[in-house]
């Protein structure tokens, strides 16, 4: 208990400090997964509607794997960049192992089939609403998409949260291909790790009662903005 | 409203529509020209609202064909014409934001549609509920926005699939004189209901349809006074009808 | 709209991700991969950037256990290496993967565990008779099972005995497979004895009632080296940078450094550069 109570102590301190290594650890985590997140939703919205609207063979298959991939392990997904982007690897010439690029990309990867198969389920219920009105005005398939998207946006404002939650909470990936390299590649979660291998139990969690408080924040945000908007709209 | 080239009339040959293994319309045979409101009427079930929608374009017949004059691609004809459903898909905008997304998958060009749009909703008198979310507004009120959309597309064909079925005597006038309004305008109306009342009110010719078939095909004047067939009778004289 | 939106989106992440990428081939830090002794310890914090101040070159320390170091280097993702595996590292240049080793610095591993010592291990200066100890006793003991440096030390320990301990894997011998901190933490939670090298030890902070049980003996000599990445196997590191920081580190100011880290008034490290 008396590490629990050290715990939120120290999370205080931080927070009350604003210690220059801990903003870098923290703009950084923020950094990379809003990246991610960007990244997955950019291929994760379409995709998904897609595998919603059209029929084409194999979508089945799709549709499964889009699911299952919503569990990929975090720690499987870094090997596998981490593979990729080695300089003996495919991608080596890039240069990007141990960056926050490969981090953005590690995280991409794990949040894009959860945007995609969840914005699937959306965009395939309101099509069942909205299909007999957009094939009456003969809607093409970028004003469909768009359309579906659109009204669909404060479900895939949840959608984007989720994602958002799963790649700030991963360590398995990033501590892989960013090495947890200070002042380069440290995270949140990876300096979290960090401090529980040093025993630096307490200050362990109190990294992560910031990294709640921060996931917090972003959620809380986004309600409040979706709130007012869909006040607005009035989602019937 | 007829296009420089009207695909009008609409001559529907042998239609048949099957659905599992079900045969919901048997070899239905009529052509359909411009100028007359028809009405297509009937009991619950006989098909009208399949054969609204074959004639659409929303499902594919299982043979048969739908023969629009100046038959071009599917885009082409479909652009011609609209449809309004028995519960009307509201989008999750305002009601002249439904009207504006209307117009932007039209094409319109970006400075005219505020206009065009403004102008529907007075047409139907929504004007003071331009900025209400459309699915908050009430059944009566999204009919008269749906047939707002529908104006602003300028159809030569305007199906409607029991519009009021849903709504109370006042709210079922006001949509009946918009329906009038199209008409006046020089859209070609073919309209589905079960409803006498509004067929007599409505109508020119009547198409009725009993178990998917095509029983009669007259002027409104004649089915009324002198309905043919035996079925056309007994629901004339408001019996039911399975 | 929505198109223009999405062109204008792809163009940007395209082009600061060809930022990103393009950043690497410049004017870049070195790459260091070590083992989590001298990271968690505190050492590389304490003396890198020294190295940095003097020379302007920036070091990038990845910290994982010396197997997982030794990998990087043979696929070239890092330009110099700093680990505790004498035998490896040999043959890591034998096989072409390194140019050179050269010694760094020492210290030595001690066996921790609980307080009250149920294998009454304390005092005893042959570490290899004190696993026995524990292995007549069923005393349990946390390995690093992770093939690092200090994992293999501590089988040459078990060589000398005649006891087998992979056959108790899961009984009162626990192999971890993770770092020293992890271990350690391990060791705490379960009550047990572990190997540790003293750098980590001292620094720990969750020692709960662990304590130093045994040291001294010969075997538990730790000694570090520095490799340099085979360039010619490797084009692409920085081999010119690289080969400074080996330079600095044997050098007498690198060495000076080393020897002057200390926690808690006790020095870690112990130079023995040629």
């Amino acid at each position: 208990m008396d590490t629990f109570f050290h715990a939120f102590a120290e999370a205080g301190a931080l927070l009350a400090s604003l210690d220059a290594d801990f903003l870098e650890i923290v703009g950084l985590s923020l950094r990379v997964s809003l990246s991610a997140v960007a990244i997955a939703c950019l291929i994760g919205f379409p995709l998904g509607a897609a595998v919603a609207l059209y029929k084409f063979p194999g979508r089945g298959v799709v549709s499964l794997l889009l699911n299952t991939f919503m569990g990929l392990p975090p720690v499987v997904v870094g090997l596998i960049v981490f593979l990729m982007l080695s300089r003996s690897g495919p991608l080596g010439v890039l240069g990007l192992l141990f960056t926050p690029t490969a981090m953005i990309i590690a995280q991409a990867i794990l949040v894009t089939p959860i945007v995609a198969a969840l914005t699937r389920q959306i965009v395939e219920d309101l099509w069942r609403e909205y299909g007999d009105h957009l094939r009456s005005l003969n809607a093409g398939p970028i004003d469909t998409l768009g359309t579906l998207i659109y009204d669909a946006r404060f479900s895939l404002a949840t959608v984007v949260l989720a994602g958002f939650g799963r790649a700030i909470a991963e360590v398995g990936a990033v501590m892989i291909v960013g090495g947890n390299i200070d002042h380069a590649t440290r995270v949140m979660t990876t300096a979290i790790a960090l401090e529980t291998s040093k025993g630096n139990l307490a200050t362990a969690l109190g990294l992560g009662i910031v990294l709640l408080v921060i996931a917090l924040s972003v959620n809380a945000t986004v309600q409040i903005v979706n709130n007012a908007s869909a006040r607005k709209a009035a989602l019937a | 409203m007829s296009a420089p080239q009207s695909i009008l009339p609409l001559e529907i040959r042998r239609l048949v529509f099957e659905s599992g293994d079900t045969r919901l319309l048997h070899d239905i045979d009529v052509t359909l020209s411009a100028g007359r409101r028809t009405i297509i009427l009937g009991p619950n079930g006989a098909g009208k609202s399949l054969l609204l929608r074959l004639c659409h374009g929303l499902l594919k017949p299982t043979s048969g064909e739908i023969i629009w004059r100046g038959a071009g691609t599917r885009s082409r004809v479909i652009r011609h014409q609209a449809m309004v459903f028995q519960r009307p898909v509201m989008l999750r905008r305002t009601a002249i934001g439904n009207i504006l997304h209307t117009l932007r998958i039209r094409d319109v060009p970006r400075r005219e549609r505020r206009e065009r749009a403004e102008a529907a909703l007075a047409l139907a008198g929504l004007s003071h509920l331009a900025n209400r979310p459309a699915r908050l507004m009430s059944g009566g009120e999204q009919q008269r926005l749906a047939l707002a959309r529908a104006w602003v597309t300028e159809p030569e064909v305007l199906f409607l699939d029991e519009p009021t079925a849903s709504l109370d005597p006042a709210a079922t006038r006001t949509v009946e004189s918009l329906v009038e309004g199209f008409h006046a305008a020089g859209t070609k109306i073919i309209m589905a209901t079960h409803d006498l009342g509004q067929a007599r009110r409505l109508a020119d010719d009547i198409v009725f349809l009993h178990k998917g078939r095509l029983l009669e095909f007259t002027p409104a004047s004649e089915f009324f006074e002198n309905p043919q067939t035996p079925e056309a009778r007994a629901f004339t004289q408001g019996e039911l009808l399975w | 709209m929505v198109a223009r939106i999405i062109r204008c989106a792809t163009a940007a992440l395209l082009f600061s991700f060809a930022l990103g990428v393009s950043a690497q081939a410049q004017n870049g830090p070195i790459t260091l991969a070590s083992t989590t002794s001298t990271e968690n310890s505190g050492l590389l914090g304490a003396i890198l950037p020294q190295f940095t101040a003097e020379t302007g070159i920036p070091v990038r320390v990845v910290a994982v256990g010396t197997g997982a170091a030794l990998n990087i280097g043979r696929q070239g993702d890092a330009d110099i290496l700093l680990v505790h595996a004498r035998s490896d590292e040999d043959a890591f240049v034998a096989a072409g993967y390194g140019a050179y080793r050269r010694d760094v610095m020492f210290n030595d591993f001690v066996i921790v565990g609980p307080r009250d010592d149920p294998a009454n291990i304390s005092g005893m200066q042959d570490a290899s008779r004190a696993l026995t100890r524990m292995a007549e006793t069923g005393s349990t003991f946390v390995s690093r099972g992770d093939d690092s440096g200090t994992h293999k030390a501590e089988l040459r320990l078990w060589a000398e005995t005649d006891i087998d301990p992979q056959s108790a894997s899961g009984g009162w011998y626990k192999e971890s497979g993770s770092g020293m901190g992890a271990t350690l933490n391990t060791a705490a939670g379960l009550g047990a004895y572990t190997l540790t090298d003293r750098g980590t030890w001292l620094s720990f902070r969750n020692r709960g009632d662990m304590e130093i049980l045994l040291e001294g003996d010969p075997p538990l000599f730790n000694p570090y080296g520095v490799l340099l990445v085979n360039p010619k196997r490797h084009p692409h590191i920085r081999a010119d940078d690289a080969e400074k920081l080996v330079t600095w580190l044997t050098s007498s100011t690198g060495q000076a450094a080393i020897a002057a880290f200390r926690v808690d008034g006790q020095q870690l490290f112990f130079p023995n550069a040629e």
